[in-house]
């Protein structure tokens, strides 16, 4: 599975949305209606999933569906 | 039983009204973490008397004032039940003195133990609870905490700063299933008000219309109740068990 797939998935876990609704432009409070508690959760989630630590200041700048695949990828 | 198949932690749990906490959970199916700072043999005494009831028990040293002393013990914790169910943050010291002669360290230190303490718990174990969408939270208050009491403004700030702490996380987490309540103690029979003067006992049973101080066991009942399914509607709030003390 790809990093977005993987991604995906945890989104659609976590948020119960359909898996159709994220795409990579998504934005998590806008486009899929998160809020601020669900994103933690989800930065949580990531984490486990990919066995990497996203600090405050980057988590922070997340905000699309984009933006954590590419520092999943960079980080991983 | 109220509490089959839940995990507990209950900080300053070697005596007094924490000790009477733990017995009460562990009485009602809960394996419970007792959490001591500095007393280990008391600590051993309250699990070998769980255990001798049936019920299971392990204990767990750490400073709560200390936030890597904190992590430790969560993660103690966590490796021997598996998750944390029930947080009951009960751990406190008093270091009384009038405003005039309070010293910073004195202020400080029942800052530190008494409300950073329970932040740090909090946030740690609240991560827990939110993967598993339930968890309860006691946060030990006092009534002290409403009226204030000459002689401790140290910690009826705490104990306030307790109150403002609870309301705040019982909002942010409440959407995870996650309860966060208060129990507010009047004058309870204890260690800690054990030093406290004669006259001033008599003055202090004078204002309570049940006519008797409290036992660690009134406080423990109130808990037991918060942290069951009893209580699932309920969170936010300040249970006073105080013989009426404070209306």
């Amino acid at each position: 599975m790809s990093t977005f797939e993987k991604v995906r998935d945890i989104v659609v876990e976590q948020l119960g949305v359909e898996a159709d609704e994220v795409t990579i432009e998504s934005t998590f409070i806008d486009d899929l209606g998160a809020d601020s508690l669900d994103i933690v959760e989800l930065i949580m989630a990531f984490e486990e999933e990919f066995g990497i630590e996203i600090p405050d200041e980057a988590a922070e700048k997340i905000k699309t569906v984009q933006d954590v695949v590419t520092y999943i990828d960079q980080n991983k | 039983m109220l509490l089959d198949g839940k995990c507990a932690l209950v900080t300053g749990a070697s005596r007094g009204i924490g000790r009477a906490i733990a017995v009460k959970l562990a009485s009602e199916g809960a394996k419970v973490a007792l959490n001591y700072a500095g007393n280990a043999a008391a600590a051993e005494e309250v699990k070998k008397e769980i255990e001798a009831a049936g019920g299971q028990a392990i204990t767990v040293q750490a400073d709560v004032s200390d936030p890597a002393s904190v992590e430790a013990m969560i993660q103690t914790v966590v490796d021997a039940f598996g998750q944390i169910d029930i947080l009951v943050n009960n751990a406190g010291i008093t270091r009384d003195g009038l405003l005039l002669r309070m010293k910073d360290e004195d202020f400080d230190a029942v800052i530190n133990t008494n409300l950073k303490g329970i932040f740090y718990t909090t946030k740690l174990v609240s991560k827990l609870m939110m993967k598993k969408r339930f968890g309860r939270i006691v946060n030990m208050a006092s009534v002290v905490g409403l009226t204030g009491n000459a002689g401790q403004t140290n910690y009826a700030a705490a104990k306030a700063g307790v109150i403002g702490f609870s309301k705040s996380a019982a909002k942010e987490l409440a959407a995870r299933g996650i309860t966060v309540n208060m129990v507010a103690p009047g004058f309870i029979e204890t260690d800690m008000t054990a030093v406290i003067p004669e006259k001033a006992k008599e003055a202090m049973m004078g204002g309570i219309p049940l006519g008797r101080a409290g036992k660690p066991e009134d406080v423990a009942n109130a808990v037991l109740f918060l942290v069951s399914d009893q209580a699932a509607y309920i969170t936010g709030q300040v249970l006073k068990v105080d013989g009426g003390m404070v209306m």
